[in-house]
């Protein structure tokens, strides 16, 4: 009865019609492009391209930036959030709507006015180099553009799994005679790592491919700060389709790899809640 | 949601550990969020109000912003006709293959903005899997206007659909179908009932949409050629005055973009706010 109705409603046809065409025109059509141009590479040659010594580089540069700025906001992401929904505290609002700023800022943006504040010249780098600490154009200074885009992930995961956070496990051991931090710790913090955890998955996912925020404070030295979307576009401008095609898939497979134990992490996340239900 | 909102006593952090975590999250964003943005406006402002005035009627400036403007206006609402289209499909019927649907559309965000841009290269650039179709017929796709509107829509392909899936299946359909089931037709059922319905989560879905094709930048990029003039949007202006050392010029124009950003924000709130207090009314009702 139920199914029946369901399909009462109109538009199936035309609604299936318009989403497949409109998704295989400008996703799948041109993503099949890539296996396209890598198969015109033998597989030798493949190999050599994505293990050549700066492509190496490019990927070690991505991947640690990625996981130290994940680090970083791991920390800051869920104290973030914890501020938001337990303090109450003037201009609260104002940090809640501000936390979504490296969403809505262009990446171009935020790269030069980081570049220009951790410059040697800058407000920042210039107190920061005297402490002999040099951020714009070294791999540092990657860290901290990526610190700033993949913020939002972890404070906006944590974020609701707090504001649903029954309040009796917290009185429970408050009666019981934990104190404060021991509850946090012991009690808050456990039930909040699943939503930590796929915050730092898709902050790491983000990062990974970001371009526009880094490439200016990066300083872009092959072998030292070049990041692996920088690679695809330097491969890009002299012509090399299929070098910049291979270094797009290990770069695309490292996403994806990312995203599928974020959808594994979920699963074992469900079944574990719904096994303790039961 | 409960009527437990407020802390007890027990729930609430003591005074010597609120107050070290509430310093210390006030400072990171100080420093990350608060710092950035303003300094975008201090540099953008640097050499006086002429100057910035003079960056912005500048004429590669001028046709950057046109050329934006151009891009998103259609790459917008393609992207919301599709996100409509999807939602309807994926909430209102289920049919094989929904599930795989699902995370197809999801597929743009885990692309990096480079390859959404390579990726068009391969197809239409010069040695691309169509340029002797395309030299034939003369017409140039990428290094022009049309790339840029491909990309532009490939990186925000998911946005308006991702925010109404969840809402239209919370909604559920008896409303549609009490349309249907009164004879309303097909047109009247959208435009009267289902339109009304998701309206606030459709603006919200645009508004993304929208501050991420005005700001895109890699995808861009790529297929661009930044030729000034013809195939320069906002962003790649500001990074070409940035890497010329103009930088105050630089900035003028991303105080524009940097406007659009708080206002991409304020809009937010707002509908987010909007929205809230329009669910629980809906769920009330029969």
């Amino acid at each position: 009865m139920h199914a029946k109705q369901r399909h009462a409603l109109p538009g199936f046809g035309l609604t299936l019609g318009v989403c497949l065409a409109y998704l295989g025109l400008i996703v799948l059509l041109p993503l099949a492009a890539l296996a396209w141009k890598s198969a015109s590479l033998g597989a030798g040659e493949f190999w050599a391209i994505v293990t050549a010594p700066r492509a190496l580089a490019a990927y070690r540069v991505t991947f640690g930036c990625a996981a130290l700025a994940g680090l970083v906001n791991l920390v800051f992401g869920p104290l973030l959030a914890w501020v938001l929904v337990r303090y109450r505290f003037p201009g609260r609002a104002l940090v809640d709507a501000l936390v979504d700023l490296p969403f809505a800022l262009p990446t171009a943006v935020a790269g030069i006015t980081l570049t220009a504040l951790y410059a040697s010249n800058g407000p920042l780098g210039r107190v920061l180099e005297a402490h002999g600490w040099k951020i714009a154009y070294t791999p540092s200074g990657i860290t901290v553009a990526l610190v700033f885009v993949s913020l939002p992930f972890l404070v906006r995961s944590v974020q609701p799994v707090l504001e649903h956070l029954e309040p009796d496990v917290e009185e429970a051991a408050a009666t019981l005679g934990a104190g404060r931090l021991t509850t946090l710790w012991r009690v808050v913090l456990p039930t909040l790592w699943p939503a930590i955890l796929s915050g730092f998955a898709l902050a790491f996912a983000r990062a990974l491919g970001e371009y526009g925020s880094v490439i200016f404070i990066a300083g872009n030295m092959p072998m030292v700060s070049e990041i692996a979307p920088l690679l695809i576009t330097a491969k890009l401008d002299q012509y090399d389709y299929a070098g910049a095609t291979a270094i797009a898939l290990v770069l695309l497979a490292g996403s994806f790899a990312t995203l599928l134990a974020l959808n594994l992490l979920q699963l074992v996340t469900v079944r574990r809640r719904s096994a303790g239900a039961a | 949601m409960n009527a437990v909102r407020l802390p007890s006593n027990a729930l609430r952090d003591p005074w010597w550990l609120r107050a070290p975590l509430l310093l210390l999250a006030l400072a990171f964003v100080a420093l990350f969020l608060v710092l950035p943005l303003f300094a975008v406006f201090g540099y953008a402002f640097e050499k006086g109000l002429d100057f910035y005035l003079a960056s912005l009627v500048d004429e590669d400036a001028r046709a950057a912003i046109r050329l934006t403007l151009l891009v998103t206006a259609i790459a917008v609402p393609a992207n919301t006709l599709f996100g409509i289209a999807a939602a309807w499909l994926i909430t209102r019927f289920s049919f094989p293959g929904r599930g795989l649907l699902l995370s197809l559309i999801d597929l743009p965000f885990a692309v990096s903005p480079v390859i959404a841009g390579l990726i068009y290269v391969l197809l239409f650039g010069a040695q691309g899997l169509f340029a002797p179709w395309l030299a034939a017929h003369d017409v140039k796709i990428i290094f022009a206007v049309p790339g840029i509107v491909l990309a532009t829509i490939f990186v925000t392909f998911p946005f308006v659909a991702r925010e109404l899936i969840p809402l239209m299946q919370a909604q559920g359909s008896e409303q549609e179908q009490a349309a249907i089931t009164l004879g309303a037709g097909g047109f009247a059922m959208f435009w009267r009932v289902v339109l009304p319905k998701i309206g606030w989560g459709l603006a919200y879905g645009v508004i993304l949409c929208n501050a991420r094709a005005i700001g895109e930048f890699g995808a861009v990029s790529v297929v661009s050629g930044h030729i000034r003039g013809l195939t320069n949007t906002m962003p790649l202006h500001v990074e070409i005055l940035y890497n010329e050392y103009q930088r105050t010029a630089a900035f003028a124009v991303a105080s524009l973009l940097a406007l659009l950003a708080l206002a991409t924000l304020a809009l937010k709130q707002l509908v987010g706010w909007r929205m809230r207090r329009a669910t629980p009314a809906d769920g009330n009702r029969p």
